[in-house]
């Protein structure tokens, strides 16, 4: 095999001797997790930034080979451990694609999971618009949004037992229908929560000590975007409305009213940091719309009944045809797919490979954060939003 | 556009051997790309404005067995302006020899996704890019022997020392 510099033994090699290389992280609080950030600088100013990762894979594609299609189901919890709802609503849909009953799933079952998964991209959007608060320096926004995160918590523990990792969405229906008052409890959520959203906007959206740390930050242009695979609300805060809810129309989403909140560059240019945790906040709202739309018809017309059974739908074995199949959906943090190699014998597929959001989203961080201050980049990094367990899966 | 379209639009601009099967049963259909157009097919499509696949969803390295000695690159496009999606591979004979890795072109010109996608494939299957400015491993440490996603990769017994099996 014969040994081709790589570009990273280039940046090392033809170091200048007023740079240094600083380690930042996998420690480093700002950096969410396990990430580790070699940086090139040049005192203050970061002149190249190259992510190393991987301290959080626990072989996901690996485990898939030997799992049988509902055994993944925990795996698939444990990616993005923020938004286990969201994992595992993508997860199904691709499985039940692939058997042909994505057609016959009650209604009741499309709303209570497009339900709990908006109450999970609520509670994810939160630890993203509360961390950031705390990497840029505001200490309160972090409380407050983890005291109304709890009570998602706790409602979705009520629903299926257990307080992150769900494992709530099987494959042709739920684990549990929705305990009795659940409906009621959420209701009461929404009222309690939606001041607490104002509140929220005026503590950090016209902020000044926040605009001037966000604002014209870290702007990332739609075409790097767009050719760097990043999607969710790092796409949509450069200015493009494209959210798969819309494009791909799944699950209750077409019958749903919400809008797709862009960056509009309102403090800065478009494609800021301001830009993409504005799109978190605006969305956090959206999703309280469709949570709103969802009680509605999950009390009156999709209304719980003796009859009503969340496993009617589970096949007894889940075989499909002999295929290739690629399931995209929209998680809190972008594009989420599953790309499913299918052998149609044996309960196992033969492949399964996850197309992390977290994972293209960082990706582009060494592009944006050419020349940045130090300070800035942390910003940065806090405006990507990843989640370690996808980038590594 | 849709498939057959693009199908056609293809085999009119490089020529009828750039494909070398269409794979239509099962719920997306498949272009077999010849392995050694497939960065002037990616780049047509994505600078076609009929086709305009601009955003690449998802690369995937696949081994296809111990048997086989074939190994493969899927390509997921899809286009955000026509919002449609397109499925591209491209397969190789290699005799799972691991003094040579089987050796695919990069398409990280085309798309900076690329870029990371086929690091990881190079890291858990051991498919090397020819012309991929930065092929090292991404999620296994520097270190690590061996591909562990290959369909004959036996687990070792140690790392560093530390016991890793039972």
């Amino acid at each position: 095999m014969q040994v081709k510099k790589t570009r990273y033994d280039q940046l090392i090699e033809n170091l200048k001797p007023e740079e240094m290389i600083i380690n930042m992280g996998p420690q480093h609080p700002s950096t969410h997790g396990v990430l580790r950030l070699e940086l090139i600088t040049d005192g203050e100013i970061v002149k190249e930034v190259i992510p190393h990762m991987g301290y959080l894979h626990r072989c996901f594609e690996k485990h898939c080979e030997n799992l049988t299609y509902q055994q993944i189901i925990p795996f698939v919890d444990r990616m993005d451990y923020l938004s286990s709802m969201n994992n595992d609503h993508a997860y199904v849909m691709g499985v039940e694609r692939m058997m042909g009953i994505d057609k016959i799933i009650p209604k009741r079952v499309e709303y209570i999971r497009v339900l709990v998964c908006e109450l999970n991209r609520i509670a994810s959007h939160l630890i993203a618009i509360g961390t950031y608060g705390i990497d840029i320096g505001a200490f309160t926004p972090f409380l407050w949004c983890f005291r109304d995160r709890e009570h998602i918590m706790n409602m979705l523990e009520w629903a299926s037992g257990s307080r992150m990792l769900y494992n709530y969405i099987w494959v042709g229906g739920l684990f549990y229908d929705l305990p009795v008052g659940f409906e009621e409890r959420c209701t009461e959520f929404v009222s309690y929560f939606k001041p607490k959203l104002i509140e929220l906007n005026l503590l950090l959206t016209d902020n000044q000590i926040f605009i001037g740390r966000t604002a014209g930050v870290g702007i990332l242009p739609l075409d790097v975007a767009i050719n760097y695979g990043c999607s969710g609300p790092m796409l949509r805060g450069s200015g493009l409305k494209w959210d798969l809810r819309r494009t791909d129309e799944y699950s209750a989403y077409p019958e749903l009213e919400f809008d797709i909140p862009v960056g509009k560059g309102e403090m800065g240019k478009s494609g800021d940091c301001w830009d993409r945790y504005k799109v978190r906040a605006d969305e956090v709202a959206e999703s309280i719309r469709i949570i709103e739309q969802c009680l509605e018809r999950l009390q009156k017309e999709l209304k719980r009944g003796p009859e009503f059974d969340p496993r009617a739908k589970l096949p007894k074995k889940i075989i499909p045809k002999e295929q290739e199949f690629y399931i995209r959906a929209e998680n809190p943090r972008g594009e989420l797919g599953y790309y499913f190699i299918t052998d149609g014998k044996t309960e196992i597929p033969k492949r399964v490979k996850a197309r992390a959001p977290s994972f293209n989203n960082l990706s582009v961080l060494p592009e944006i954060t050419r020349g940045v201050l130090i300070a800035d980049l942390v910003a940065i990094l806090g405006s990507v939003d990843i989640v370690l367990g996808e980038v590594d899966r | 556009m849709n498939f057959d379209e693009i199908t056609k639009l293809l085999s009119e601009k490089f020529g009828s051997d750039v494909i070398i099967e269409v794979q239509k049963g099962g719920l997306q259909p498949a272009l077999i790309i010849n392995p050694n157009s497939i960065v002037p097919v990616c780049q047509e499509l994505r600078d076609n404005t009929n086709t305009w696949f601009d955003f690449l969803s998802c690369l995937t390295g696949i081994d296809h067995g111990v048997e086989s000695h074939k190994f493969s690159v899927v390509y997921h496009l899809a286009s955000i302006p026509h919002k449609h999606q397109l499925v591209l591979k491209v397969i190789i004979d290699h005799d799972r020899k691991l003094d040579s890795l089987p050796s695919f072109i990069s398409v990280s010109d085309v798309w900076k996704t690329a870029e990371w996608h086929e690091r990881e494939a190079f890291d858990l299957l051991g498919i090397q890019f020819e012309g991929h400015p930065d092929l090292r491993r991404i999620l296994l440490p520097d270190d690590w022997e061996g591909y562990p996603l290959r369909k004959d990769y036996i687990a070792a017994e140690e790392y560093k020392g530390i016991k890793i099996k039972e």
